[in-house]
Parts: structure tokens; sequence; C-alpha cells
């Protein structure tokens, strides 16, 4: 299958892991967006409870598991090793050099950006994941783990807070860039789409980066 | 030329050169100061200016590429005050001229960089990958024969245009050079996407971006990540379009063809 190792290890096919992964993470972020409204309802956190049993049970959500870790795992490592990679073949830099009068901030700063998601979601597994895949959390009136419980927890820290929203804001310009830029990293630009496509990403980074930044705020302030 | 020009007052500029004897040695900015530089002469111009100073001082002319001096061969290549091609955009560095400056400035003048663009010396620096590229596949083979009657082969208006459009690259390599990847595909895509276009380019449409894109991987250029430096400083107008072109290109030759290596 030499093909396909070569394809999908040359420039265009690396850059092209990274768009079809950076999409399908897109696509979790919507599923865990709405999952995570529930949040906002008055029950005392019975109905996310419930959610969050549902999902970390059900067996055909584990087995979809395996594909995000594969997403993110293929995402971050390409991420990575592609910047380093493009990082060396400058080779001497400029002693002075205008890029910033060329092209937008955040759309070279892809890295950065990734970089402090990254950091977040290593926080963010350990202070809700871990704890209620490995640890042993209380339960709550209907019998689920109460992982309501540990989200008014983890929001009373401001440190977390801060953390939360900033790496919402870190994603919200990582998918600025990331999301047209994954449509035309695989050839899909047209004329008549690709505006709407340019649109849709930025109302789409603006919509689940506030809904998620939402949360922490309103834990901290509202509970 | 001062009616032409109601600014015509000659300047006096203090220049920062890269200065490098050859590949293998380090280099260094080295200052200058020239005087009565007349805005309207070409950027060119006014190093050759320079030059002349320096021969007759004894030193080592400033090497840099040139040679149509007018926009069109994609010899000249300078990185101007942290642009490709200077501030102006759309412009070779040939057809860079000395008005778009003020008397009085400091301007750092540093070759392209990138590992596959070595500096043979001082701002001069060896292209020659992009040639390697072209010889990958950036050709339409034609076996001889009769010249085929020009319109036997219909060719749209709008096509014809687009194809006119990405064939205009000079392969001057201002993309590399703005790129913060060092990237070669905004070039590699022009060529790609013209022959794509046309139907004379159509028989070796996939072994065609096989193997240019191999070959640009072995070159050493970093990948795109669609930040669009290259777009803005190029001379002629390449747009980013073409890079999704590649891509499609790409990714359906390597789907259908053939080629199991
Ligand atoms: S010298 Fe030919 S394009 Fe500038």
């Amino acid at each position: 299958m030499s093909w396909i190792s070569k394809t999908f290890s040359s420039s265009i096919g690396r850059k092209i892991i990274m768009a079809a992964t950076g999409l399908f993470l897109c696509s979790f972020l919507v599923v865990h967006l709405a999952g995570n409204f529930q949040l906002f309802k008055n029950d005392g956190g019975l109905a996310f409870n419930a959610y969050s049993e549902f999902m970390s049970h059900n067996t055909v959500i584990r087995i979809l598991e395996i594909g995000l870790v594969l997403g993110f795992g293929f995402h971050i490592y390409e991420g990575l090793t592609l910047t380093a990679k493009n990082r060396s073949a400058r080779g001497v830099g400029y002693v002075s050099d205008h890029i910033e009068q060329n092209s937008p901030w955040h759309a070279r700063s892809m890295a950065m950006l990734g970089s402090i998601v990254l950091f977040f979601l290593i926080v963010h597994l350990y202070n809700f994941f871990g704890t209620l895949r490995f640890g042993e959390p209380v339960k709550d009136s209907m019998g689920n783990e109460n992982a309501y419980g540990l989200v008014v927890d983890a929001f009373r820290n401001p440190l977390y807070v801060a953390l939360y929203v900033v790496a919402q804001a870190a994603l919200l310009y990582h998918l600025l860039h990331g999301f047209q830029s994954a449509f035309q990293t695989l050839g899909l630009t047209h004329r008549k789409y690709t505006p709407l496509i340019k649109f849709v990403g930025v109302v789409f980074s603006l919509v689940v980066c506030a809904g998620f930044a939402a949360m922490p705020i309103y834990f901290y302030f509202f509970k | 030329m001062a009616g032409s020009n109601p600014n015509a007052k000659p300047m006096n500029l203090t220049l920062k050169v890269w200065r490098q004897k050859n590949r293998a040695t380090a280099g260094q900015v080295v200052d200058y100061n020239v005087r009565d530089i007349s805005p309207d002469m070409s950027f060119l111009e006014m190093l050759d200016v320079l030059n002349e100073d320096l021969l007759r001082k004894g030193d080592d002319p400033v090497a840099f590429d040139h040679d149509c001096r007018e926009g069109i061969c994609g010899s000249c290549n300078l990185f101007i005050n942290g642009r490709a091609h200077g501030p102006e955009s759309g412009t070779t560095t040939c057809q860079l001229h000395m008005r778009k400056f003020s008397d009085g400035d400091t301007i750092v003048i540093e070759p392209w960089r990138a590992n596959s663009f070595p500096v043979n010396k001082d701002l001069s620096v060896d292209r020659s990958a992009f040639d390697r590229i072209i010889q990958a596949g950036g050709y339409v083979s034609v076996n001889t024969g009769g010249a085929p009657d020009g319109n036997e082969i219909p060719v749209p208006k709008e096509i014809a245009d687009r194809a006119f459009e990405a064939a205009t690259c000079i392969g001057c390599g201002a993309c590399v050079a703005a790129c913060k990847n060092a990237s070669a595909m905004l070039f590699v895509s022009a060529k790609v996407s013209q022959l794509a276009l046309l139907p004379q380019g159509h028989a070796e449409r996939a072994t065609r971006v096989e193997n240019m894109v191999a070959q640009m991987d072995k070159e050493g250029f970093g990948a795109c990540t669609n930040i669009g430096s290259c777009a803005a400083e190029c001379p002629v107008g390449i747009s980013l379009e073409n890079i999704a072109t590649l891509n499609r290109e790409f990714l359906a030759a390597k789907a259908s063809s053939n080629n199991l290596s």
C-alpha cells in the first residue's frame, strides 16, 4: 500500500490530514456544545447528568470515541511536526521581516493558538473526563454520576474560569482561519460557495466559542 | 524629469545590505550610504549607483540577479524592508521605483530566504530548485509532426483566460520568500492549474501533478498553511485559488492514477 502512505506523507497529503481531521473535530465541537447546553437547565443538573451518563456508557458512543481520539491524535501530531518542518524550511531568517503587512496574525499563529487549546484540553480532560471515567464521583438523586457537581466545583476556581475563557478565545482565532482554510486545502473552492463557506466559518467560530465561554462565566458569576 | 515628477528631489539613503562571499561562508549586514538618488530611478539602478561607488573605491560590488529589468523575466529578487520585492504590491524589484522611498530612509536589502534557495553570493540566490520542479512535469510533451490547426482544439474563452492568468507566473520565487513556511505551492500550483485547464495538458495531467509535488517535497520547501502572504506579494497576482486546484488535482491523481509507487 505504498502509494497510500506516500500520498499521506507528502506535503499536500499531510495538509489534507490536517484539514480533514480539523473539520471532523469541528463536528465534535457542535455535538459537545449542544450537549453542554443542558448545563443551563435549571434542574440542579439532573438532565446534564443523565446525558453525561449516557455519553460515557453507551457502546456506540464509546466506539465513536476511538475515532475522536484518532482525530485529535492525527491533528495534533501532524500540526506539531508540520510546524517544525515548515519552520526549518526557511533556514536563515530575515533581519527585517514585515510579514504582518501581507497576512493576518491569526492565520500565522495557528500552531501557537492550537497549543493553547491543547494545553486547555489536557487540563479539561483532567478536570472532568478523568474524574468521571476513572475517579469515584458522587451520585445525584437519579443515581447518575454527578457531573454537574464537578462543573459547579471547577468553575468556583477563578483560575479555571480564566483558563477556559482564554482557551475559547484561542479556539476562536484558530477556527476563524482553520474552518475556511480546511476547505481550501481539500480543494473545495468555488466562486459560488467559497464566500458562503467563509461566512459560515465566521458564524460557526463565534457561536461555538461564545457558547463554550458562556459556561464558566455563567457558573462563576451566577451559581 | 522634474516636469514629470514635482517631488523629484535627489535623495540620500542608508542601505543595510546582506553581504556574503559564497555559499560556504556566513554573511552579515553591511551599511552603505548612497547619495543623490533620483526618485525616478528604479531600485536596481539605485544599486547600480552603489556598485559604481564600490568599484571606484576598489571594493567588491554587491551581487544581485537581474535580466530584463522590465518585470517579465523573474530574475530580480530582493527582500526589501521586510517584504518580497519591496513595499509596492504587484511589482517586481526592477519595477520598483525610488519615489516609493523618502530622503533619509534606511533600506534593508536581503536575499530570498529558504533552505531550498541557497545564497550564491550577497543578494543572489540559487533558484534551480524551481527548474527541477518544472523539469519533473511542468510541460506538455509534443510529438513531432505537422503543426495542428490552431482552432482544431476548442478552448472556451473563460478557460483560456484562467489558464493564461496562471501562466503569467514568472518564477521569481517571491511566494517562497514571503511565505513563513518557505512553501513553493503557489509557484507549483500556477503551472499545474495552467496545464490542467488546457486540453493539451490533459494527457499528462495525473503524472504531472504527482511528479511536480514529489520534486517540490524533495527540494525541501515547506507546506502551505493558507496564510496568503504568497499571493499578496506575487508581482503578477497569481491567486490562492490555484493552490486549491493543485490540492484537488493531487488528490484526484493519487486516487485515480495507475502509479502504484
Ligand atoms: S529583472 Fe526581469 S523581472 Fe526584474
